[in-house]
């Protein structure tokens, strides 16, 4: 990693901390965990596990949600201020400000990952929790990454915000597509069959991040090591082609 | 949106050559990755023993968000993918039948207007071999017909056929014939169901009850769903290539 790409990382990082995000994250933690009391007092059983893997699936949502916004309106806010072109103006390359922004944003979400885990210990076993935790920082690094090319590409909140939520969405349910779609019960007509191929050519191009960062970790234990790996391995390659998209994108705007 | 995708395609870029080589090179590395990565790791249809306990009905319609009808709809959509797989020598033979009526119950609770649930439990999962699941769903389209007999009537009369031809039980045909004949009171509903128990006697064989049953949904317009209609033309085939198919006798 170069310099000037460690710099552009931390000042993200001071952005990240001046901006309402740490915030936003102690109100999410906050509202979380009082919800999830709530509920522990209502249910008549496991009231712990119902702690547990309700404010982690909440948290999940809750941190997915913070880092993609506050990607997409600093991304946006760069742009519409002109502080691009200042900081491209300076002796920068493209790929070392776009990818010192994507590592500043990624460690912004590890952040808040480790935030919204340390109350979970309450609940869960520590090596569960790194699990869970790992996985949630390599997921809002996805996030971050694909927040960070919709908004550089599209230039617009509303549809960078729209963009990234779809993609994570059908990342989280594209296993659920495929299996419904694979379904013999679906027939065999020609009509079925392109359906059932145009559904697996676009599991192709999705991360499955409905198997990671479970909230039955949390409760049942996390997976093996050997399980975990490529899982998350199968993330970070996705990573790694959001933001070489975003680089060719970016190297070849005209600003 | 004319204005934005003016926006996009008038962005002035720079050419091909200003991108360094080596972004290109990790684009199609990466991309090359994804498929490949993705491809190893594809994921079959869920199997029998992945099916989980059915929730109860409150939570399902705390799940739904208000949309019950959408969501009890693609909650059959999911279910019917359990233990489906195409290489499965019995569909739904290590199908656990007890969760599978919980499931079942739960979503029809869910939208009790749905004819979903109840086609299913009657045109696939009462079909299984295994006459001790078969016996469960049947009882289970029983129970769930006296609820709203006037619309759930297609599925007991179907059920009472799978009684008489495939359980090749009698006095449990009857019994489900007599009370699609005392329950169900609309005028619309065809006579061979209104008379179940005298078509039920009959001496037809499977194929030739289907084709009524097929018929009369057909002539009192309750089969509008060109899907479903092809669901129940393939079933119809699928007992005659059966029927037809020639009985092996065994070596002397």
């Amino acid at each position: 990693m170069n310099h000037a790409t460690a710099t552009v990382a931390r000042y993200v990082l001071v952005e990240a901390r001046r901006s309402a995000l740490p915030w936003l994250a102690a109100a999410g933690l906050f509202g979380v965990l009082a919800f999830a009391g709530f509920l522990s007092q209502v249910a008549i059983t496991e009231a712990a596990s119902l702690q547990a893997s309700a404010s982690a699936a909440l948290l999940r949502a809750c941190a997915v949600f913070l880092i993609a916004t506050h990607v997409v309106s600093s991304v946006v806010r760069e742009a519409n201020d002109k502080g691009l072109e200042l900081a491209l103006a300076l002796p920068i390359s493209r790929p070392a400000w776009y990818l010192g922004k994507l590592l500043g944003f990624a460690c912004a979400g590890a952040l808040i990952a480790a935030l919204f885990a340390g109350p979970l210990l309450a609940w869960a076993k520590p090596a569960d929790l790194a699990a869970w935790w790992l996985a949630l920082a390599v997921e809002t690094a996805l996030v971050a990454a694909a927040a960070l090319f919709f908004a550089s590409a599209l230039g617009q909140t509303v549809s960078a915000i729209a963009a990234t939520a779809g993609l994570y969405l059908l990342a989280r349910s594209v296993t659920a597509i495929q299996a419904i779609a694979g379904s013999p019960l679906a027939g065999d007509s020609v009509r079925a069959q392109v359906s059932h191929w145009a559904v697996e050519m676009l599991a192709l191009l999705l991360p499955r991040l409905d198997s990671v960062t479970r909230g039955d970790w949390l409760l049942y234990g996390a997976p093996p090591a050997a399980e975990l790996a490529p899982a998350l391995a199968g993330l970070g390659i996705y990573v790694a082609l959001l933001a070489a998209a975003g680089l060719f994108d970016f190297s070849r705007r005209n600003l | 949106m004319t204005r934005f995708f003016e926006r996009i395609s008038a962005r002035q870029e720079r050419p091909l050559s200003a991108v360094p080589r080596w972004v290109l090179v990790l684009l199609a590395v990466a991309l090359a990755t994804q498929l490949g990565w993705q491809s190893h790791r594809r994921s079959a249809a869920p199997g029998a023993s992945d099916l989980p306990p059915a929730p109860t009905a409150a939570a399902l319609r705390l799940a739904a968000f208000g949309e019950t009808a959408a969501f009890a709809r693609l909650a059959m959509v999911w279910l019917q993918a359990f233990d489906s797989r195409a290489d499965n020598a019995i569909p739904y033979e290590a199908l656990d039948y007890a969760r599978l009526t919980a499931w079942l119950r739960t979503i029809l609770a869910l939208d009790p207007r749905s004819g979903y649930p109840l086609f299913a439990a009657a045109r696939v999962y009462a079909e299984n071999a295994d006459t001790e699941k078969a016996r469960r769903m049947l009882d289970f389209v029983f129970e769930e017909f006296a609820r709203d007999p006037n619309a759930r009537w297609p599925a007991l009369a179907h059920a009472a056929l799978l009684a008489k031809h495939r359980l090749n039980d009698l006095p449990l045909a009857r019994r489900y014939a007599a009370a699609l004949q005392r329950q169900t009171t609309e005028a619309n509903i065809p006579s061979w169901a209104r008379q179940m128990e005298i078509f039920i006697l009959e001496d037809m064989n499977e194929l030739a009850a289907a084709k009524v049953v097929l018929g009369g949904l057909l002539a009192t317009g309750r089969i509008r769903d060109p899907e479903e209609r092809r669901f129940l033309e393939g079933r119809l085939k699928e007992i005659q290539r059966r029927q037809e198919k020639p009985i092996a006798t065994p070596n002397r």
